[in-house]
């Protein structure tokens, strides 16, 4: 199983990025194999849609599941049409929340913002 | 000759400002391309209004013709198009209807459909015809809406025309002052007002309007918006004091002009100001 995570460093124990469509990097973590692969996030200077065009990189880059604090509206029907799972992250490293996942203690984003699109929040 | 006015902010006095100028011209249009909150219509009351709903074209999906190739993905650069599970899915409300993904489909595999985007509204009050873009919410852009307000036949070309621009300096703003005459910046006596008149100032330097400054809401003490006009020699055409009795009339959606002789007197002479300034331009820089 392939676990991505937006991170603010391409480090195992980075912070999770606080903004999943504009986070600088994502960590693709293989489960099975427990190998790491940090990919640039090229929707981070979107002038808008950025939460698409990441989601369309978790896509392509085949994650399962993503963890992640926070999510817009139209970066989850992007993952949610590709069957990939949303889980909330802790505050706490990518490595710790990776454990939390594989663990069972991580539970589904269900909370799914409308999306701030250059208003600063909602 | 069309006036647009405008301000770096919200609530600097736009709409009091284009709606009584309006008002006191003998025959008028006052167009309102403050398409997200417009409320030029609050204080007309305009009646025997007409409506037309305002289209844009967006793409479509024919999934039996396309293939993949993701040639519009990599092309939008609002990322209005996303490819899952060998679908092509289009995000009607992200796109900004430039067509392009339709030109540059190798496949053919998208058609232009029509979504509403919001209408225009067409009344009178009195000797001013208003016109009234109103945007649906969660639109991209109110734009389209702009165009269609300021097409040639709505300002005559023998009325004055009055255009109540939306706030700041965006792409918005730019569409409803680019064939404006003159443009009157209103501005408030703040730090904060000075930093908004300053955007819409840069704003009309690169556009080569013509313009001057309405300083509202002034008061007796030091004014730094006053300071940043004879800083950088702007015209000041007018100022308005800080007045509640104005600002009551507004709140409660009456026409000032209308109501009272001496806002009659005040709008009447700045209309003198900006239509001799406006001559004057014409004559200056034909």
């Amino acid at each position: 199983m392939k676990i991505a995570i937006p991170v603010d460093e391409k480090t195992l124990e980075s912070n999770v990025c606080a903004s999943f469509g504009r986070t600088p990097y994502f960590l693709i973590y293989d489960a099975e194999t427990k190998e790491s692969v940090f990919i640039d996030n090229n929707a981070a200077a979107s002038t808008g849609g950025a939460g698409i065009k990441a989601a369309q990189t978790i896509v392509d880059n085949k994650a399962n599941v993503l963890l992640t604090p926070r999510c817009g509206e139209n970066a989850a029907d992007v993952l949610k049409s590709a069957d990939i799972k949303i889980f909330k992250t802790a505050p706490a490293s990518a490595k710790d929340n990776i454990d939390d996942f594989i663990d069972g203690k991580l539970s589904l984003l269900d909370e799914i913002h409308a999306g701030f699109h250059g208003h600063g929040g909602n | 000759m069309r006036i647009a006015v405008l301000s770096g902010k919200g609530g600097t006095g736009k709409t009091l400002v284009s709606v009584n100028l309006a008002a006191i011209a003998k025959a008028s249009t006052y167009i309102d391309c403050d398409v997200e909150e417009p409320n030029g219509h609050l204080l007309f009351k305009p009646e025997g209004i007409q409506e037309e709903e305002i289209p844009v074209k967006i793409p479509k999906v024919n999934h039996e013709l396309c293939n993949g190739c993701r040639k519009c993905i990599d092309f939008c650069k609002f990322n209005a198009l996303a490819y899952i599970k060998n679908k092509l899915i289009v995000f009607d409300e992200v796109c900004h209807s430039c067509g392009g993904c339709i030109m540059l489909c190798p496949e053919k595999a998208l058609i232009e459909k029509e979504k509403i985007i919001g209408k225009v509204q067409k009344g009178t009050s009195n000797a001013v015809t208003i016109y009234t873009g109103i945007l649906n919410t969660g639109e991209a852009s109110g734009i389209p809406i702009i165009k269609r307000l300021l097409a040639e036949e709505n300002p005559e070309a023998n009325k004055q025309t009055f255009i109540d621009c939306p706030p700041g300096s965006a792409c918005i703003v730019m569409e409803s002052i680019k064939d404006a005459d003159y443009c009157i910046l209103v501005a408030e006596p703040t730090l904060f007002g000075v930093h908004n008149l300053n955007m819409v100032y840069k704003l009309v330097k690169l556009f080569n309007k013509p313009f001057g400054v309405v300083l509202n809401k002034c008061l007796e003490e030091e004014n730094p918006a006053e300071k940043f006009c004879l800083e950088k020699n702007i015209k000041i055409l007018d100022r308005i004091p800080f007045d509640t009795n104005l600002g009551t009339l507004n709140s409660n959606a009456k026409i000032a002009v209308r109501k009272n002789k001496k806002y009659r007197d005040m709008f009447s002479s700045l209309l003198k100001t900006v239509t001799k300034e406006v001559q004057h331009e014409t004559i200056t820089n034909p």
